[in-house]
């Protein structure tokens, strides 16, 4: 009954795609907003953000919704807008205060992640994007089978080029195909520094083993692309304003571009092969 | 337990390494700390409880080292340039270094209670925890499991955003 109900909720739901990592700090929230930002500016497309990273919600900061709440209506819980086509859910909007910490156990995380999907009101959506905290734990293993009464079109997996990083970043590659999460790609972030007065490349975190490229390879996993380090990324996101609309010609946004159209390429391409099927 | 009282009672400071956002720095400066106070003289001991990603083994080069078990519970792994660092990590106890543990609260908990009460720590001046970001299941075991023994404090890592 409980998943007839999450199915009925999500059934406008067209693409879902998970942000993942297993390490913590290498830009999934940040990716997750540009990629909802670059999928929304097709006015066209509505997008929804959910994030579930119950314990260091960074979605409404980098958003610039810091400080809205969550209103109730009899068709449920209504998202907070940014755009009319893009909304976004967080416990973040549900604190009384951005400092007050969330110290829940994993059975109270999952049951706030079942009502984020069962009671937001998000309508007919074309782009649903989850933003994941790092790990392999209760979060992920929830919102993987609360989702599975729709269905995943696949995860995103998120790294920085160093071994230490990669090193988590198996462990979540290993942990999709155990629950049987298709991939659509790695993203290798913080990937190389150009400095803006000498226009040298630095590479700010080494990838001492062949960063995500290589390992992409050995695990016969996609490579989405490289993004590299732009100090106005982390700026944008303090301040809740969009990367890619802020610093247009950057390097780091073209990359961004490009990685968020092969996601979309992967999500369309998916959809025609299923109706193929139906 | 026997147990209990003889594995943390001869260490002196407890040190948790914390900071609730991931990717900050933490098992870096655990690590780092460890080894400066080892140079320093002191009897160092690390404490892993990063469970879903445990650096530390591969920070000290010991990520393909097993641990085993002695009569007080499990042996740590002797790390550093004169192997004199213990070390504890769930990295240890994977069969290979690429499996994910993918574990729900109860059982990363009763983990981490062993963690804490099961190694055969002996003398140590400092025990350093690092932890995984942010304030959930593992946060809260731990600080339970060592409420009644010395905890010296918490130290916060952050990056400037």
């Amino acid at each position: 009954a409980e998943a007839a109900e999450l199915r009925a909720r999500l059934q406008a739901v067209r693409h879902t795609v998970l942000v993942l990592s297993g390490k913590g700090g290498v830009g999934k929230s940040t990716f997750s907003a540009l990629l909802a930002h670059g999928l929304a500016a097709d006015e066209n497309k509505q997008v929804a953000l959910l994030d579930i990273d119950i314990c260091g919600p960074s979605i409404p900061k980098m958003m610039g919704l810091e400080g809205e709440q969550v209103h109730q209506s009899g068709s449920g819980w209504s998202p907070v807008y940014v755009e009319e086509n893009l909304g976004v859910m967080s416990v973040g909007f549900l604190l009384s205060s951005p400092d007050d910490a969330v110290i829940w156990r994993g059975p109270k995380k999952n049951g706030l992640i079942k009502q984020f999907l069962r009671d937001v009101d998000w309508g007919e959506v074309d782009y649903l994007i989850v933003d994941t905290p790092p790990g392999t734990s209760d979060e992920h293993l929830s919102i993987v089978q609360y989702l599975s009464a729709t269905h995943i079109d696949g995860a995103v997996i998120v790294t920085t080029p160093q071994e230490v990083s990669l090193q988590d970043v198996r462990k979540e590659i290993n942990f999709c195909h155990k629950v049987k999460l298709p991939i659509i790609g790695v993203v290798e972030n913080m990937s190389g520094f150009v400095c803006p007065k000498c226009k040298n490349e630095s590479q700010i975190f080494p990838p001492t083993t062949g960063g995500a490229e290589k390992m992409c390879q050995n695990l016969n996993v996609s490579f989405l692309g490289k993004v590299p380090l732009d100090p106005q990324i982390g700026k944008s996101c303090d301040r809740g304003q969009s990367f890619l609309a802020e610093a247009p010609e950057s390097p780091a946004t073209l990359s961004y571009r490009s990685i968020i159209q092969r996601i979309q390429e992967y999500c369309e391409q998916h959809h025609l092969q299923e109706e193929k099927i139906m | 337990t026997l147990a209990e009282r003889t594995n943390l009672a001869g260490v002196r400071h407890i040190l948790l390494v914390l900071s609730g956002k991931g990717g900050v720095g933490k098992s870096t400066l655990s690590t780092e700390l460890a080894l400066a106070l080892r140079n320093a003289g002191k009897r160092v001991g690390i404490l892993d409880v990063d469970l879903c990603g445990p650096s530390i083994p591969r920070m000290l080069r010991v990520q393909d080292s097993a641990v085993h078990q002695c009569d007080s519970g499990w042996v740590p792994v002797f790390v550093g340039q004169d192997k004199a660092i213990a070390l504890m990590s769930i990295g240890f106890l994977l069969e290979r270094p690429d499996d994910a543990v993918v574990w729900r609260g109860p059982k990363k908990n009763a983990l981490i209670k062993q963690f804490v009460t099961d190694v055969a720590w002996g003398d140590l001046d400092f025990l350093i925890v690092d932890t995984p970001p942010g304030t959930s299941d593992e946060h809260i075991s731990t600080v339970e499991a060592l409420r009644p023994y010395q905890l010296l404090g918490a130290i916060l890592v952050t990056t400037p955003q």
